[in-house]
């Protein structure tokens, strides 16, 4: 595969900024997953298509989403799901087990970024852009949500109680970062 | 204003885009009903009150919905997917209440 380079790199600073003298509201990082993948099932095949997904990955989709620190999935629309890998492949696997009757399957590893935000202010520090209901009521564990902030579409992935994973496009990811981390200051915040 | 998408929840009316009166039906494509046309294009309900619309979830699951909104107080009493969706009025109501 490809070599890829972050769209992040030029203007990711590793350590800590803004008001952390307090404590770090937030951690900021790139995710880089080897594989970032969009299924689409056609009208009726939405269980075939979750059937594929468990097949080749091992998750379970029963309540709109999963994560495990290696591989992640979650619906972000109706019939449609974004399935994250740590290894390179997945694209590969899922295009043999959905066959074209069934869906369709998108390779968008090189198309989006994954930013992740963590710490006790990620929610927080989120609810300033996406107009959603962050509390673990409303957004699960696991749970995608698909919004957009101004022009910026975004997936956004609760994987833990405390953290999101931000899937944006990669032509709007520096731009993101950058007011990611404007919106992070005031908590003060760490880059790792 | 709120829109309930039947899949992503209650979403503030900036994620969403307006597609429409969901009254009108089109023609078909070959068509050469010039009264059926002009229909399509022009004629609009304009209701004070329920109100048949499609909407798109733009900013979010990217969803068309058929939606009823209250043209005088913004209330939204009804959306659903468009999947399937039949205009309401037919050539004969024209002019009743949408």
């Amino acid at each position: 595969m490809a070599e890829r380079l972050s769209p992040l790199e030029p203007v990711l600073r590793p350590g800590s900024h803004g008001q952390f003298e307090d404590g770090v509201g937030v951690v900021l990082s790139e995710v880089a997953p080897g594989s970032i993948v969009q299924l689409a099932a056609w009208p009726g095949q939405e269980k075939a298509v979750i059937a594929a997904i468990k097949k080749v990955t091992g998750l379970a989709l029963p309540d709109g989403g999963v994560a495990n620190g290696q591989k992640a999935a979650f619906g972000f629309a109706p019939a449609k799901f974004m399935v994250m890998d740590e290894a390179e492949s997945l694209s590969e696997a899922l295009t043999k087990a959905v066959s074209p009757e069934t869906g369709t399957v998108t390779d968008l590893s090189h198309g989006r970024t994954a930013i992740r935000i963590s710490g006790p202010k990620a929610g927080w520090v989120l609810a300033k852009f996406f107009a959603i209901d962050f509390s673990l009521v409303a957004f699960p564990i696991g749970a995608g949500r698909s919004t957009v902030h101004h022009d910026i579409f975004a997936q956004i992935q609760r994987s833990a109680v405390d953290q999101f994973d931000v899937y944006v496009f990669r032509s709007f990811a520096r731009s993101f970062w950058h007011a990611l981390c404007r919106a992070s200051e005031e908590v003060g915040y760490e880059v790792r | 204003m709120l829109i309930t998408c039947p899949y992503c929840g209650p979403r503030d009316v900036s994620e969403f885009t307006y597609q429409g009166d969901g009254n009108r039906e089109r023609p078909a494509p070959a068509s050469q009903n010039l009264d059926a046309w002009n229909e399509y294009v022009y004629d609009r309900l304009n209701p004070a009150g329920d109100h048949n619309e499609v909407w798109q979830h733009s900013g979010g699951c990217r969803s068309h919905l058929k939606v009823v909104r209250n043209t005088l107080t913004h209330e939204i009493s009804s959306v659903v997917f468009a999947r399937g969706h039949v205009p309401h009025r037919s050539p004969t109501k024209r002019g009743s209440k949408a």
